[in-house]
């Protein structure tokens, strides 16, 4: 038979060895490195996307749309501070450090997030002057690094965040690479300019819970007790970790899933270390009422919000307030497409450029260069993030009529049901359709 | 001299009156009794006051100093002096760990021995032990003067920046990128003035100088096993 009219069998792509897995190893082995990049996980995993509101029918009447209130008002660290944070709506901007940004962009995050009547947070390597004028509600880091701390700076904070962890790279430190390292970045980190500066992976002068209770007993003493402060941790034990801060002491727990993002971190940490947002928030709800302090001790979600159902569907679940880093980012123009050219020069294409560590950053947000950072107008920017955020809070408010509530901390689990499996275990409510989830009693 | 019973009146009390000093204040000498090992004692100061701990203290005592002389006549816990940014801290006796932990700036002085982690972190303090410092001292020490008049324990300025390790003693072991360095005539001069103004009788010329390799400064795989 003539070889020529054998049939073939189709080509098969490995399910296991796909094109970018390959690609992967064949970068390994010609750098001997892993791959670091920015953002969070970019796998797909349970999400918000897969729950839906089920909204007001026969048993349950709604609210109209244009007439009646829905308040969106929260405040935090109720506790014990003195002065707690009232914001306007329940959508924060999530710590993200200068150094890892441009001073335009955390200037812009200022701009937007004081317009839109919530706060903005410090990050790795302390506060800025720009930063602290331009938000009218700015949270301090308190990280294990304690670039740029200093007890001035933590009396003007109105919140201080204590950093355990981050959704990205749970029990993981960072690492500011040296190209971003400018002549006031390194000032402010007490560093050489240009070497790549490490940030620890936990706190050089407390371990474990009980020391956690003494170092905030600490801070507010040395802030008078005014300012509430939060416990971050990454979504790893949220059952744990939160019963843990609050014994500790927190007045608000902050809780980052998996898609949560960072400036720069190994891309096997940020896809390989977590849980997703979905799985950490019943969790960490069922610790809060265990302990008899939910909403006593606000719970704020970060990791991959990005529309209005999402703060919905996370203030259903129990959260008090959500927090947003990578849609912020993507509201000031971050991975925009009017810069595909530049992108596909580094390699990359608009919505995947995630190299924030390298500095070189098209859209002037992720870089510490002069002449790339001057493509942030803060102005702009900043006008851009406050629309952002005003659209999430009215797509909130939207979904929280329909379901027949005057407030969106009124949403509740029972306003949910979920599309698979996975989603109905992790988020605790039923199957659509259904009244079962996996886990529940009685089944 | 103002005495405070920290017993009697409470933590929150002490903190808020020695806080509310200021450089126009008459009352410049502070006296605290039955301290008891409370934690977060005298934090948060800025202002020229000088403030006696009659016994010994619990975590963070004079936390995030700033101006005031802070002596303690007892021993102190976990993180005496953290983050200090300017003033003196003295111990007369011992200290547990991360002695001067991250602080800016200012003089740390323990009589006695200093635990592990002393100088953790280090952004420009100066701190002086008379006696001996446990593992893992000036871990990640960016910068400042950590001088030891005895031993100092294992891995001494594992990953350490720009600052400058002083030790009198013996070294059990160095930390990853950490090297013995030429003393040269600017640092006996700073080691001398540090020396005089930490009350010890030692002789500069007696201690060694370490510092950082600079080996780690940018990550290279080929230094992976270092860490």
């Amino acid at each position: 038979m003539d070889n020529k009219n054998i049939p073939r069998t189709e080509p098969i792509q490995s399910a296991t060895f796909t094109n970018p897995i390959n690609a992967e190893i064949r970068r390994a082995a010609a750098t001997g490195i892993y791959d670091i990049r920015g953002g969070g996980a970019k796998r797909r995993v349970p999400h918000f996307d897969d729950l839906l509101f089920l909204g007001a029918s026969v048993s349950r009447y709604p609210l109209e749309g244009y007439r009646e209130k829905c308040e969106t008002k929260v405040t935090l660290g109720t506790r014990f501070a003195k002065k707690p944070i009232e914001l306007d709506i329940p959508v924060t901007i999530a710590g993200m450090s200068f150094g890892a940004l441009s001073g335009p962009a955390k200037e812009a995050l200022g701009r937007g997030a004081s317009a839109a009547g919530t706060s903005t947070t410090t990050g790795d390597g302390g506060m800025t002057p720009e930063e602290r004028g331009h938000s009218s509600k700015l949270v301090y880091q308190y990280l294990p690094s304690r670039y740029g701390m200093n007890p001035d700076d933590l009396r003007k904070a109105d919140a201080i965040e204590v950093v355990v962890g981050q959704g990205a790279k749970p029990g993981g430190g960072g690492m500011l690479l040296g190209q971003k390292i400018s002549d006031r970045v390194a000032e402010m980190r007490c560093l050489p300019k240009g070497i790549d500066q490490r940030s620890a992976c936990r706190h050089p002068d407390w371990t474990g819970p009980d020391d956690l209770e003494i170092k905030i007993l600490e801070l507010r003493e040395i802030t008078d007790w005014q300012v509430p402060i939060y416990v971050k941790v990454g979504g790893t034990r949220p059952y744990y970790d939160t019963a843990l801060a609050v014994k500790a002491g927190a007045d608000v727990v902050v809780l980052d899933g998996m898609q949560g993002g960072t400036a720069a971190t190994q891309d096997v940490f940020i896809e390989h270390v977590g849980l997703p947002t979905l799985a950490c928030i019943r969790p960490a709800v069922q610790a809060l009422q265990d302990l008899g302090v939910h909403r006593e001790v606000q719970l704020i979600v970060s990791g991959g919000i990005r529309t209005g159902a999402d703060v919905a569907k996370a203030m259903a679940l129990g959260a008090d307030a959500v927090a947003i880093g990578t849609a912020a980012l993507i509201a000031l123009g971050d991975n925009d497409p009017k810069w595909e050219s530049e992108y596909q020069k580094l390699g990359t294409t608009t919505g995947a450029y995630d190299d924030w560590h390298e500095g070189m950053d098209p859209a002037g947000i992720t870089t510490q260069d002069a002449e790339l950072m001057k493509r942030v107008d803060p102005v702009d920017a900043g006008r851009r993030l406050r629309n952002y955020l005003k659209v999430m809070t009215l797509e909130a408010q939207t979904i929280a009529r329909a379901c027949g509530h005057n407030h969106l901390h009124n949403l509740e689990p029972e306003d949910l049901c979920a599309l698979t499996m996975e989603a109905a275990a992790m988020a605790r409510v039923p199957l659509a359709g259904t009244d079962w989830y996996p886990g529940k009693a009685g089944f | 001299m103002q005495t405070y019973d920290l017993e009697a009146n409470g933590l929150r009390g002490l903190n808020s009156t020695l806080q509310e000093q200021n450089g126009g204040t008459n009352k410049t000498a502070w006296e605290i009794v039955n301290p008891k090992g409370s934690h977060a004692i005298a934090v948060g100061l800025d202002s020229p006051i000088d403030v006696t701990v009659k016994g010994s203290t619990g975590y963070y005592c004079a936390g995030m100093n700033q101006q005031a002389t802070v002596r303690v006549e007892g021993s102190v816990g976990p993180g005496v002096a953290e983050n200090m940014m300017s003033g003196q801290v003295i111990v007369e006796g011992d200290a547990s760990q991360y002695a001067g932990a991250t602080g800016h700036g200012g003089l740390l002085v323990i009589k006695g021995n200093a635990s592990s982690r002393c100088g953790i972190s280090m952004k420009g303090i100066d701190i002086v032990v008379h006696g001996n410092i446990g593992h893992m001292c000036a871990f990640m020490a960016q910068a400042g003067n950590l001088v030891v008049c005895g031993d100092a324990g294992d891995a001494l300025g594992d990953s350490c920046y720009e600052a400058r390790l002083f030790v009198r003693g013996s070294v059990k072991s160095l930390g990853a990128d950490c090297i013995e360095k030429e003393m040269r005539p600017e640092h006996i001069e700073i080691l001398k003035d540090l020396l005089e103004r930490a009350g010890s009788d030692a002789k500069p010329e007696e201690f060694k100088r370490y510092g950082s390799a600079r080996q780690l400064y940018n990550f290279d795989v080929d230094n992976a096993q270092a860490y």
